[in-house]
């Protein structure tokens, strides 16, 4: 395979980013502990300029990793999972921008996680690895910016959890950003959320070979696509999943009368939590959902998102899709209205789209639209300081 | 940033004017705002900090593309989140006729404001009168161009009916400027019987 470079980030290679050796430099956790030896996977695309002030970073959803664009082998199938949106001529520029993308803390593609080593035991964490939240998602990136010598992103941003965590820097680092990207997020995860996740954790930690989190070779898989099968069916959309399969049999031309995989949907959502227990780790989805779960932004302020933001300076790109019913467009709007009564620059379009909460990954042409103008106007903004 | 800038607002002569009511530097919020013409041409000329609301997704895009800040939103819905004076102009052209409830629209707009400018399309306009009164039809004019079952102009007045209603809801009426008149003699004179449209600087009276 040859990638073409005019459209692509090409190969790119991964980094780490280990911090927390000694204890002056652990990472301390909303949860009240700390932790040592963190490490961070992440890739970078572009270049940082002169004045370093091109960096952008982009945060990855429940089940992403620090690979957004490009190929890590000739060998590759499919490139990263932003690729569409990220690269030479795309909204995430890397001719224009400097592009960092990290593995969340807690993740199992490269950082720190259930699946890591506790220094303590020699180890893995597994269910010892501490209860993390956004926040401490956040505090771990803005280490990797420090190490990166970045002063300032001139913008955060990413879709679902990744809406959440670019929610969470504009709260905590006010200063360290310049533009926040919003997308199909919320300012806290619903009731029916919630509801979901739990659903999702109770399939895995009922897998008989999830031994409390202390499995080895028998994985909880089982379990894992249970979780990720019900979730998937939240990502999608009763239009789209009637477009896309109908009531259409699969390979038969009547019923079977039997338990298989008699229709196509039934057949999409089995590959779907197969091939995700093929590269996710049970454990860290129970702490990466448990983590979203927690998120609410207006905690700080006694459940008042508007005071909440009223230290916000950046201005906000917030984007929710039409059909997206596990984070609605209401959600967004509750945003919008925070920052509106707060005079915080704010663009939002609610995109109409019938692949609901996917819609993020799938409707590319329009995020690209409003993306890249929202950044070159940004971009604009900084150089002419 | 533009040759020409009187341009961009497509020789409609109501957002002339009210461009130039717009005082330089401030803060104005476009309701209804299209592909944000309006106001980055207020953003180039005189320095005014805008947004606006918009309903359709491709003037959204539109919007972006020229730097301007907008929010997906349909004025039915109100200005709920806008704090009381956060802007110094809130601007609606040609458009109150096609909300739910013009009068809420029109409170909340003063209230979100320290002024207000509307273009209003007046249906007391002399040919529109003229349809109704001799071939009994509802009036088509270039301004109001769709048949009475398909319009999205539900609320039609005329410019009596806009200064009772400020007067009814308690909004003072700071200038008008009738436009698109046959004659300025006339317009001026007997704007409800000559202007197609007016300009209305309107505001809340207790702020005055």
């Amino acid at each position: 395979m040859s990638v073409d470079t005019n459209t692509s980030v090409g190969l790119v290679t991964p980094c780490d980013f280990l911090f927390g050796t000694h204890e002056a430099d652990f990472l301390e956790l909303d949860c009240g502990q700390k932790i040592s030896h963190v490490n961070i996977r992440y890739e970078t695309y572009g270049k940082l300029d002169a004045q370093r002030k091109n960096a952008i970073l982009i945060l990855h959803a429940l089940s992403g990793d620090a690979h957004v664009a490009g190929y890590h082998a000739d060998s590759d199938k499919k490139p990263g999972w932003w690729d569409e949106m990220v690269g030479p001529g795309k909204a995430f520029d890397s001719n224009k921008y400097y592009i960092v993308c990290s593995n969340v803390l807690g993740g199992c593609s490269g950082s720190t996680g259930p699946q890591s080593i506790n220094p303590r035991t020699g180890k893995k964490y597994n269910m010892d690895f501490p209860v993390i939240t956004i926040a401490d998602m956040v505090r771990a990136q803005e280490r990797l910016m420090r190490h990166l010598n970045i002063p300032q992103w001139l913008s955060v941003g990413g879709g679902s959890m990744g809406g959440m965590q670019a929610l969470q820097w504009a709260l905590d680092y006010p200063n360290k950003i310049r533009s926040v990207l919003a997308i199909a997020t919320a300012a806290s995860l619903s009731s029916q959320g919630i509801a979901f996740n739990w659903v999702g954790r109770e399939a895995v930690m009922s897998d008989a070979n999830w031994s409390k989190g202390e499995y080895n070779e028998n994985l909880p898989e089982r379990g894992l696509a249970t979780a990720r099968m019900l979730a998937h069916i939240t990502y999608l959309s009763d239009e789209s999943m009637n477009q896309k399969f109908g009531r259409r049999l699969r390979e038969i031309n009547e019923y079977a009368y039997d338990f298989t995989r008699n229709f196509e949907v039934e057949s999409y959502l089995d590959y779907q939590g197969q091939r995700f227990v093929e590269r996710f780790d049970a454990n860290s989805y129970l702490y990466i959902t448990r983590a979203i779960d927690y998120f609410d932004l207006s905690a700080s302020a006694s459940g008042d998102l508007s005071l909440a933001l009223s230290h916000v300076k950046a201005p906000f790109l917030v984007i929710s899709f039409s059909s997206d019913w596990l984070f609605p467009p209401e959600d967004s709007k509750e945003i919008v209205r925070a920052l509106r009564s707060n005079n915080i620059d704010v663009v939002y379009c609610d995109i109409k789209s019938i692949y609901g909460h996917d819609a993020f990954l799938l409707e590319t042409v329009t995020l690209n639209s409003l993306i890249t103008d929202f950044l070159a106007c940004r971009y604009e903004e900084v150089l002419n300081e | 940033m533009n040759d020409e800038p009187l341009n961009v607002l497509r020789g409609r002569n109501d957002l002339i004017v009210i461009a130039d009511n717009v005082s330089p530097n401030s803060r104005v919020l476009d309701l209804g705002c299209g592909g944000g013409e309006l106001l980055r041409y207020l953003h180039d000329t005189k320095g005014v900090r805008g947004s606006g609301i918009e309903l359709s997704q491709d003037k959204i895009l539109k919007c972006v593309k020229i730097g301007v800040s907008v929010v997906h939103g349909n004025l039915n819905d109100g200005l709920g989140e806008f704090p009381d004076k956060s802007f110094d102009f809130v601007i609606l052209s040609q458009t109150l006729q096609a909300v739910d409830r013009p009068d809420r629209l029109l409170l909340d707009m003063a209230r979100v404001g320290r002024k207000v400018i509307v273009s209003f399309i007046n249906i007391g306009y002399f040919t529109c009168r003229a349809q109704l009164l001799f071939f009994g039809r509802m009036p088509v004019t270039c301004t109001l161009p769709d048949p009475w079952y398909d319009t999205s102009n539900i609320h039609l007045g005329t410019l009596w009916d806009f200064r009772s209603l400020c007067r009814f809801v308690g909004i003072r009426i700071f200038k008008e400027v009738p436009l698109n008149t046959r004659s300025r003699f006339l317009g001026t004179i007997w704007p409800n019987m000559f202007a197609q449209t007016c300009v209305f600087i309107i505001g809340e009276k207790k702020t005055t």
